[in-house]
């Protein structure tokens, strides 16, 4: 961490600091400084200097901050080591195109090492194309129709939502889910993006919703928690959800896409931020990763528009899903975290003839805001599943009435849940 | 968007005054003059009233010192801290202006990543002049932004937004960290440079930091009380804390919104971290009864104005913090002394303040 020049300068000045504000009585020349603020730890010899004072204000300030020495600090996060394991992780591709030999070779330097589940959309009647060198399973209509049955199939898994398929006969810990029009994305330095990467770390490193960090993840090189966050609130919670953004064709709806038909989005912003408490947010699938165990079949295939289509524009399920997944991680207190990483969406379909279809989604998001801002669930729903089976009673009973799609997005939530019984997914 | 000449159009130069509380001198202003100078300044003296703090030529200012203060408030005078920076609230109190931007005098200006000087002020001025989004978290950022948007999903009932109240903006080089954190990473610089702005959302609290701070006077303005810190006091170095929770639970409670991000500054000066570990530690037992209160209060319906809020969160600071230690008690007082300074002094336009040395 530290240069030698700038251990020196610490040395000489902590030292200073040091001779001038304790007691002479403090021998503090043989404690190694530098290897304790490399160590980033507020260990015994700066605990040692502490009580050497003999102030009492300081030493219940010690006794009531709990150190420990060596176990997880309450104090001042350091870089930890949050590493996840190759082999806990799915990366699941859901093919809405048939081709996917350039999507694969773009990413293979970044996903060659993970096992892949690709899903081939039912609708799609072309055979897939996928490129040699990987650890992939293929799932296709046959193999869906014999989980789920064809009606249920068609219902749940067509178009981008085939990738739930992969979600629900995944048997990892970790999921990351990218659209298959998607590149890997260049940084603001010009170097390339790792998304799974940067998905496994989010995911790996607490989420902090309970107060926001003005600046940003407190568990980044380089970062921290601000003067003024609760100590009590330094140890954050699990993070099940990591929501990354897009470079080039931002995830924005038909109408305004078509209204700025020459908008791009060039801005890299270096955050990674988690989502507050009670704050809601539209989660887009295009880039995502979570924590399967954890989160298990909170996202979900619920609302089908009657218009659905083959381009993002034309879908919602994504967004309606990521609001109940939002509300179980808030209740189980567990974070979603957004920003970084970025990958490059490529240009695909046309707004204007997006906006031509019903664009029912835009106003059905109208109708769902209040009941997802007011929805509670019950101490009871202590998993993901419970949760979700309570969302769904919920959403038949408040927002049936105001739409069929409503009525139809409950239904699929219990077949969901069934088929995530079933295929033996559950959560204990 | 971006402003290409280091001197800017001088947006709001009739309404926004530049608040800056100092002890030493104000040598850091000759680096801010390009994007200074067409502005009025407040400066709000702190420490030894006999000393005289020198401003650099050019500048159109007033400055008051504890004299000053003691003189326009009188009795009142007692709800400004004395020997800390807090005593800058007193500047947001006789300003005349809509707008306010304070700023510290360890505070210069920033590189964005281009090389390029970072007019701070403009970007605050974009900020408070564009509308926030408190009510739905959208996850391009501030969509108001030249090259973002509102994203798929996005209700569009919201997209109207809600007025902008606060810009809290960020700095680079020395954190702003509390001393726990800084005696274990005393080496530790904020190199990151983020190109974001975002609504903080509504119902979420969060550490305001008053460094590099603007907000619109007229919608917040009674609320940014920033406390009793100092000398005489058990606790520093928690004043904009303090009047950031403030803020926040009446900003949500109004309907107005707060903004975090650009625009960054470079904060040049590390305070002795020692020092800070005297002055924060009650804060930092404290701040865990805070928090949740904050958390938790509600203000009734009829609270319609920043101060019947304001008042309101003082009879309850009172009530349930005052068990906690008797120094809230004492800051209920002085929160409610201070919205009766605030009121006298700018009950009517014509309202005379007799002024400090003018320029």
């Amino acid at each position: 961490m530290a240069t030698v020049d700038g251990r020196n300068k610490c040395t000489g000045k902590l030292k200073f600091i040091l001779s001038y504000t304790i007691n002479k009585q403090i021998l503090f020349q043989g404690m190694s400084v530098p290897r304790t603020l490399r160590a980033g730890k507020l260990n015994e010899k700066i605990l040692q200097l502490f009580i050497a004072t003999g102030k009492d204000e300081v030493l219940s300030f010690i006794r009531e901050l709990n150190i420990h020495p060596v176990i997880t600090p309450v104090l001042p996060t350091q870089m930890a080591q949050f590493s996840v394991k190759d082999e806990d992780v799915d990366i699941v591709i859901g093919a809405v195109q048939s081709d996917l030999t350039s999507f694969m070779n773009a990413w293979k330097p970044i996903i060659s090492r993970f096992h892949l589940i690709i899903v081939k959309d039912p609708d799609l009647k072309e055979d897939l194309k996928v490129p040699e060198g990987f650890d992939v399973n293929i799932y296709t209509k046959a193999d869906m129709d014999q989980v789920a049955g064809s009606a249920l199939t068609s219902q749940l898994f067509s178009g981008f939502s085939c990738r739930y398929f992969g979600y629900l006969i995944s048997k990892k810990k970790y999921v990351i889910s990218i659209d298959d029009d998607c590149l890997p994305a260049k940084d603001d330095k010009g170097f390339q993006v790792d998304a799974v990467a940067q998905h496994l770390f989010n995911l790996a490193a607490p989420a902090t919703p309970l107060f926001f960090n003005t600046l940003y993840d407190p568990y980044r090189k380089g970062a921290d928690f601000v003067r003024g966050y609760p100590f009590s609130m330094r140890e954050g919670v699990t993070c099940a959800l990591s929501c990354g953004l897009w470079l080039n064709l931002a995830d924005l709806d038909a109408p305004t896409q078509a209204l700025k038909p020459e908008q791009r989005n060039s801005r890299y912003v270096d955050a990674v931020l988690t989502i507050p408490a009670k704050a809601l947010m539209p989660m887009s699938g295009i880039n995502i990763g979570f924590n399967r165990e954890v989160l298990g079949p909170a996202l979900f295939p619920g609302l089908k528009l009657a218009g659905e289509g083959k381009f993002r524009w034309e879908t919602m399920e994504d967004v309606f899903g990521g609001m109940c997944a939002k509300v179980i991680c808030d209740h189980l207190k567990i974070g979603v975290k957004t920003g970084l990483p970025y990958v490059w969406r490529q240009e695909r379909g046309d707004a204007v003839q997006s906006l031509k279809k019903e664009w029912e989604g835009v106003k059905l998001m109208e109708e769902v805001i209040p009941f997802f801002q007011n929805v509670k669930l019950p101490v009871e729903a202590v998993t993901a599943e419970d949760c979700l089976v309570e969302i769904s009673k919920q959403i038949k009973e408040k927002l049936g009435p105001l739409n069929d799609v409503f009525g139809q997005a409950a239904d699929a939530m219990i077949q969901w849940v069934n088929l995530w019984r079933k295929a033996g997914s559950s959560s204990s | 968007m971006a402003g290409g000449s280091v001197s800017p159009t001088p947006l709001l130069k009739d309404e926004l005054d530049i608040v800056i509380p100092t002890i030493r001198n104000l040598d850091f202003l000759e680096m801010w003059r390009p994007f200074f100078q067409p502005y009025h300044l407040i400066i709000v003296q702190d420490g030894d009233p006999s000393k005289t703090i020198k401003v650099p030529e050019g500048f159109d200012y007033e400055l008051y010192n504890r004299n000053d203060i003691n003189r326009i408030l009188g009795p009142k005078a007692s709800c400004i801290s004395f020997k800390d920076s807090a005593c800058r609230c007193f500047g947001y109190m006789v300003s005349k202006k809509k707008y306010i931007y304070t700023i510290d005098d360890d505070c210069f200006v920033a590189k964005d990543p281009t090389g390029k000087d970072i007019n701070a002020l403009e970007q605050h001025i974009k900020n408070l002049l564009s509308p926030s989004t408190p009510f739905f978290f959208n996850t391009l950022y501030d969509p108001y932004r030249n090259g973002a948007d509102f994203v798929r999903g996005y209700p569009f009932s919201l997209r109207e937004g809600a007025p902008t109240a606060v810009s809290h903006g960020l700095w680079l080089n020395i954190p702003d960290y509390d001393a726990p954190t800084q005696l274990v990473k005393p080496l530790e610089r904020n190199t990151r440079y983020v190109d974001a702005v975002l609504t903080i959302p509504k119902g979420t609290l969060f550490p305001m930091c008053g460094m590099n701070l603007a907000f619109n006077r007229e919608l917040i303005g009674p609320a940014m009380y920033f406390g009793l810190m100092g000398d005489g006091q058990p606790i520093g170095r928690y004043d904009d804390m303090w009047a950031g929770w403030c803020t926040k639970v009446i900003c949500d409670h109004l309907g107005l919104g707060v903004k975090t991000g650009l625009p960054y500054i470079y904060h040049s000066k590390a305070s002795n971290p020692f020092v800070n570990l005297k002055k924060e530690y009650k804060g930092i037992f404290w701040q865990e009864e805070c928090i949740p209160f904050f958390q938790n209060a509600s203000l009734p319906k009829d609270c319609t104005s920043v101060q019947k809020c304001y008042l309101e969160l003082a009879k309850q600071v009172k009530e349930k913090l005052g068990k906690v230690d008797d120094y809230f008690v004492k800051l209920a007082d002085a929160m409610v002394t201070w919205i009766e300074a605030w009121d006298e002094l700018n009950s009517s336009p014509s309202a005379a303040i007799p002024n400090g040395n003018a320029k």
